[in-house]
């Protein structure tokens, strides 16, 4: 028995340092990219073209000063913080309030409301970009930051609903009608009882949608060419394309560092919302 | 417009029931604001675009001229002599294959390790210390997919990326100055590994979290049966999880199909030879390059056809596998 034992444990022993090496280098490979671009972002273009893998002389922090000002990511940053900070306000206050209507309320249409929006969020953005570019044309919303927040406050709807919606659900009936009894009217029932009782899911989908947004790039793309209001991810893009010519390398990956930073932040800060929420709602 | 009462105190839920059919102002506006205002949106940005398309893509409109006439099937006729939409046709089968194959086998694997691959005596647990591998490896999904695109057409440059330099590090010379996403035979792979690479911790995640809702009951009945940690992981965590990697499996499809922000970051011209040209970036091309719209719409259409059809597949072939594992079970 005692033989037996050890060897088992020996076998674990050698499956567990396995497991561990591989597990390693595909940890190595996930994080080397990251750190040879925080590592190029404080060198200078000569060095990289040089030295790609050697540390910086001395570590350049002008690059972020440059990318910030001269390439203008300063702006940029500016223009997503207000889009995709209404945005996730908006889409927040919108989304909850359909799923709180489609979730409590029986009227004709409600679950046909409820499926077309499933459905059409299976459909790609591909399907609707070009019609959608006419439509913003049409409205004079096209190239500017209220049609860019229109657009994906609309695109985030589906989503918002359909998770929320099954916060709704679970809420007992018992409040609500406490609420009534108390002489609260359905604005204030929802605003005072319901939304702060929701408040845990709505926190994941708010960031889920945060990190969603913060990272969109085919809608600018195509909706919001004007070089003065573009977000970060269209500028890295343009930023990116032009430094096969005029390279400030160093600037580059400064600027992706910059692009990256709030996200990782949010996710670092949020961590177990954004773990926790990936497994609830919408991955069922 | 009655509101659903909960069973149960009758004469209590009907006078609130009473108090609430009303139609007082305080609630035809409630329902004005809360209902119109968000499928308003809905109706006018994102499903009259989606019902549009199926219009415009049976015409010939070319944008900003009014003529536009309406030419029928003639749009998706042309796309069988369309050498560069055959060619991107392809390469988006090939995605949707390949992708989300690896990146599941890849994050199951992980996953099983972390959650189940511990000791072979006791109790079933994971990996020592393997939590960290799990966290580090999400990274990657929290980092906009623009950005993942040129910090990866960085790591492969010929002259001065990362990954030749640590191959000549490690002592193959013959990589120097090797163009990893220039030539044909390793453009497309090359692209695969960073849309795989940066999902395998979201879906990692996502399979650990179902992993722990297993009863503990189920992995030591397979232990004391001698299963071993592959049998186990095959054998009793797949099936339990079957649910989870279908829906992994679905979204990971449509994110394949897409692909197009990796891909405008690597290759924006499509690679070369069009080896990496997406179906994606075709429309992309022919209606915002090109003017194209009708025919570029169209595109979009057969698009959300083959999304759609392969959402439909990996239904099917679920169900089947399902089907045929309940058989099994139940003889």
């Amino acid at each position: 028995m005692s033989h037996r034992r050890t060897q088992t444990t020996r076998g674990d022993t050698f499956i567990a340092t396995l497991s561990h090496v591989l597990l390693t280098i595909w940890t190595i490979v996930v994080i080397a990219p990251f750190l040879w671009t925080i590592l190029s972002s404080l060198k200078t273009t000569k060095e990289i073209l040089s030295n790609p893998f050697g540390l910086p002389g001395q570590l350049h922090w002008e690059n972020y000063a440059n990318a910030w000002n001269g390439a203008g990511i300063g702006r940029f940053f500016f223009n997503t913080v207000v889009v995709v900070g209404c945005s996730v306000l908006l889409v927040m206050v919108l989304g909850a309030m359909l799923a709180y209507v489609l979730a409590r309320f029986k009227f004709l249409g409600n679950k046909l409301i409820y499926n077309i929006m499933l459905i059409a969020m299976m459909f790609p953005i591909f399907l609707a970009i070009v019609p959608l570019f006419f439509i913003l044309q049409n409205m004079k919303l096209l190239n500017t930051l209220p049609g860019l927040i229109v657009v994906y406050v609309t695109f985030a709807l589906p989503f918002t609903m359909f998770f929320l919606y099954s916060f709704f659900r679970q809420l007992p009936h018992d409040i609500y009608e406490a609420a009534t009894v108390d002489g609260a009217g359905e604005w204030r029932t929802f605003f005072s009882v319901m939304l702060p009782m929701a408040s845990p899911g709505m926190a994941s989908v708010a960031i889920m949608n945060f990190v969603g947004l913060w990272n969109q790039y085919l809608l600018p793309v195509v909706l919001n060419s004007k070089k003065e209001n573009n977000v970060l991810s269209q500028a890295m893009a343009g930023f990116a394309s032009k430094a096969g010519y005029a390279v400030d390398f160093g600037s580059l990956f400064a600027a992706a560092v910059i692009t990256v930073l709030p996200v990782f932040a949010v996710y670092v800060l949020f961590q177990r919302q954004l773990q926790g929420s990936v497994t609830q709602g919408t991955f069922r | 417009m009655a509101h659903h009462a909960a069973p149960g105190s009758l004469s209590f839920s009907r006078r609130v029931a009473r108090l609430r059919r009303r139609a007082t102002f305080d609630r035809v506006s409630f329902l004005a604001v809360f209902l119109v205002v968000p499928v308003a949106l809905f109706v006018i940005f994102e499903l009259s675009p989606m019902v549009q398309a199926l219009y415009y893509g049976m015409t010939n409109w070319r944008g900003f001229s009014a003529t536009m006439d309406f030419v029928g099937f003639r749009n998706y006729v042309q796309m069988f002599s369309d050498t560069k939409f055959l060619i991107s046709m392809r390469n988006s089968a090939l995605l949707v294959v390949v992708v989300p194959t690896i990146t599941l086998v890849l994050s199951f694997a992980i996953a099983a390790v972390v959650t189940t691959g511990g000791r072979s005596i006791g109790r079933v647990e994971g990996l020592k210390g393997g939590g960290i591998h799990r966290v580090v490896s999400f990274f990657p999904y929290t980092v906009p997919a623009i950005v993942v695109g040129l910090i990866w057409a960085q790591v492969y440059d010929p002259s001065r990326g990362l990954l030749n330099g640590v191959l000549k590090a490690i002592g193959f010379k013959q990589f120097q100055g090797f163009a990893w996403i220039g030539q044909v035979s390793t453009a497309m792979p090359s692209s695969m590994f960073v849309i795989v690479w940066s999902f395998v911790g979201f879906y990692t995640v996502l399979f650990v979290a179902a992993i722990k809702g297993i009863p503990a009951e189920t992995y030591e009945a397979a232990r004391i049966d001698g299963a071993g940690r592959f049998r186990t992981a095959i054998a009793i965590t797949l099936p339990q999880i079957a649910d989870t990697v279908r829906t992994a499996y679905i979204y990971l499809g449509l994110a394949a199909i897409d692909a197009f922000v990796y891909m405008q970051a690597l290759n924006p011209q499509g690679g070369p030879d069009f080896s990496t040209l997406t179906m994606s970036q075709n429309l992309y091309m022919e209606a915002f390059k090109g003017g194209n719209f009708g025919y570029a719409t169209a595109i979009g259409v057969v698009l959300a056809a083959v999304t759609m059809a392969y959402a439909g597949v990996i239904f099917v072939v679920f169900r089947l596998l399902r089907g045929k594992d309940d058989g099994m079970r139940a003889s």
